[in-house]
């Protein structure tokens, strides 16, 4: 029998697939919920210092393909989610996703996480739609490493940066995060994307863009993590239009030892990670994959 | 792709700040169920459809902001861009059913008396303030009206109506919306009455359709698990009658 288990750097996973941040886990059970129903841990919504209303609505609409979202990091602020995160990790293995501007701030905020329980923190380089946050500082490879350093010197948890594919140095960014004693990178966070109503002429989303997820994604997801394995030594997350189990067999053989799903819990309902475990073991029992490690980056030979 | 943008054929004035939108869709709609409502330039909101009649549908709406106030300007011939719809609706195969509607909570549950004919109570603070009533009296079996202040129908409020009701005939499924105070207290009478409930709930909401998670109360997604919750999911529900979250996602105290 095939096992599920796998190993992120330190961090060993009884089941591959996890909640993508901003996903079901704006509270403590909701999170735990998301692990009763088969995900092998839940990745925390954004957090940043304070707190933050995020865009206005609209903030979100389904297009052909999968779903565009401008959410603006909506958090509580960190103090107020410690109860959240306590209330979580009590239950199940949580990353505590943050974001921040400047090194100082991903520091401060990753070590609260620690604090909370977290058991791996996962830097937000890559939201593509708020301003001085995410993508913005995470297509510059040199504050990339900054970020990463200062996290890593304040935290003793793996440290985890969660990229951008809207750039053409990927491979750049990736190797800034290794460079900088990073644990694991996390590909990929959303298409900058846009929707406009023809009938009122103008953009929908009250950001004007947003950032694309679902299974229109998958294939450059995909392409990022094979790119990523290509020059990486440490391990790679996966995540963007993973629906089901051979969604998730293509990021593991692209290079991924674990994966993230998100967008596919508006269809596929909070019991899509049963069905990706399931779908997953049957596969792997019937193609001779005894683990994870063995299947990960099988594309590449 | 479910977001659709649709003409408004008819606004109807039910009350001097309550206007229904009617506009054509053809979308099969359960009672009880809502749609995200874009307010350009200002908000998306989401609304309980008050009428399934055919490829007509609508959405009733109280004008008490800015989103709001802008809906109220819309007359027929306008386009608007919903997408849904959304929610759970009630399940109206629950035997004697006897339906609640509290201010404009009453349109969240008018569809659900125009299909089954139920008893049903309006209750509102006042009579100028009471929406529905002529429909809700063409198609309910026994309409009964509460008002706070006893300027129609029954003087208290929709829990010590249906408490009333209760003694003189068997129900077995209390249907309600409206204010949280009213929810709570219906729930409430229906524990210690032994009851079944449907209440349909409402917390602030971006996505609508289950994903952010920013509607959530305790493991409950109001926008997929609910809108419509029974009495067992809301004896599980901590902060239901207790508090809500805003924005942020932080917890406001509603006492």
């Amino acid at each position: 029998m095939a096992s599920l288990r796998t190993e992120i750097g330190a961090l060993a996973l009884e089941k591959p697939g996890m909640v993508a941040s901003g996903i079901m886990d704006e509270t403590g059970p909701s999170m735990i919920r998301m692990i009763k129903e088969g995900a092998g841990a839940a990745v925390s919504k954004s957090i940043g210092c304070e707190p933050n209303e995020g865009h206005k609505n609209p903030c979100f609409s389904e297009v052909c393909g999968g779903l565009v979202n401008a959410m603006g990091l909506p958090n509580p602020g960190i103090e107020l989610f410690e109860e959240e995160m306590r209330t979580a990790s009590a239950h199940g293995k949580i990353i505590g996703s943050v974001y921040g501007a400047k090194p100082d701030e991903f520091a401060f905020l990753a070590g609260k996480m620690e604090d909370f329980g977290a058991c791996a923190v996962e830097l937000n380089l890559s939201c593509p739609h708020a301003k001085g946050y995410g993508m913005e500082i995470g297509t510059d490879p040199a504050i990339v490493k900054s970020i990463v350093s200062a996290v890593k010197s304040s935290v003793s948890i793996p440290v985890w940066a969660k990229l951008t594919p809207n750039t053409h140095i990927l491979a750049d960014i990736g190797r800034a995060v290794q460079d900088a004693g990073g644990d694991a990178v996390v590909a990929i966070n959303t298409l900058k994307a846009m929707i406009i109503s023809p009938e009122f002429a103008r953009p929908v989303l009250s950001n004007k863009f947003g950032g694309l997820s679902g299974k229109a994604i998958k294939p450059v997801g995909v392409r990022a993590v094979y790119d990523l394995k290509s020059v990486l030594d440490i391990p790679i997350v996966g995540v963007g239009g993973i629906y089901g189990w051979r969604d998730a067999a293509e990021y593991i053989m692209a290079g991924a030892s674990a994966f993230q799903v998100g967008s596919a819990v508006l269809s596929e309902g909070t019991g899509v990670f049963g069905k990706i475990n399931e779908g997953l073991e049957r596969f792997m029992d019937e193609y001779g994959y005894g683990s994870v490690k063995s299947m990960a980056g099988a594309a590449h030979e | 792709m479910n977001d659709y943008t649709v003409t408004i054929e008819k606004v109807i004035q039910e009350s001097y700040d309550t206007r229904t939108l009617a506009f054509g869709w053809d979308a099969e709609v359960r009672p009880g169920q809502f749609v995200m409502v874009w307010v350009p330039g200002i908000d998306e909101i989401p609304m309980s459809v008050s009428g399934i009649n055919g490829r007509t549908k609508s959405i009733t709406v109280k004008a008490i902001g800015e989103a709001t106030n802008a809906l109220h300007t819309l007359s027929a011939g306008d386009r608007m861009r919903i997408r849904g719809p959304y929610g759970n609706g009630f399940d109206l195969s629950r035997g004697e059913m006897l339906i609640i509607g509290g201010g404009v909570g009453t349109a969240a549950v008018i569809s659900a008396t125009v299909q089954t004919g139920s008893d049903m109570i309006i209750a509102a603070r006042s009579e100028k303030d009471i929406i529905m009533n002529d429909i809700a009296s063409r198609y309910s079996k026994n309409l009964r009206i509460a008002t706070d202040d006893g300027s129609a129908g029954f003087r208290g409020n929709a829990v010590q109506l249906m408490k009333e009701m209760v003694s003189a005939k068997h129900y077995d499924c209390i249907i309600a919306c409206g204010p949280e105070v009213m929810l709570y207290f219906t729930y409430k009478a229906c524990e210690e009455l032994g009851l079944e409930c449907q209440l349909s709930l409402e917390r602030y909401m971006k996505c609508g359709a289950g994903v952010c998670g920013c509607c959530v109360m305790d493991d409950m997604r109001v926008c997929k698990d609910g809108p419509v919750f029974t009495k067992q999911q809301i004896s599980e529900l901590s902060e239901f009658g207790k508090s809500k979250r805003d924005a942020c996602g932080r917890l406001i105290s509603m006492r």
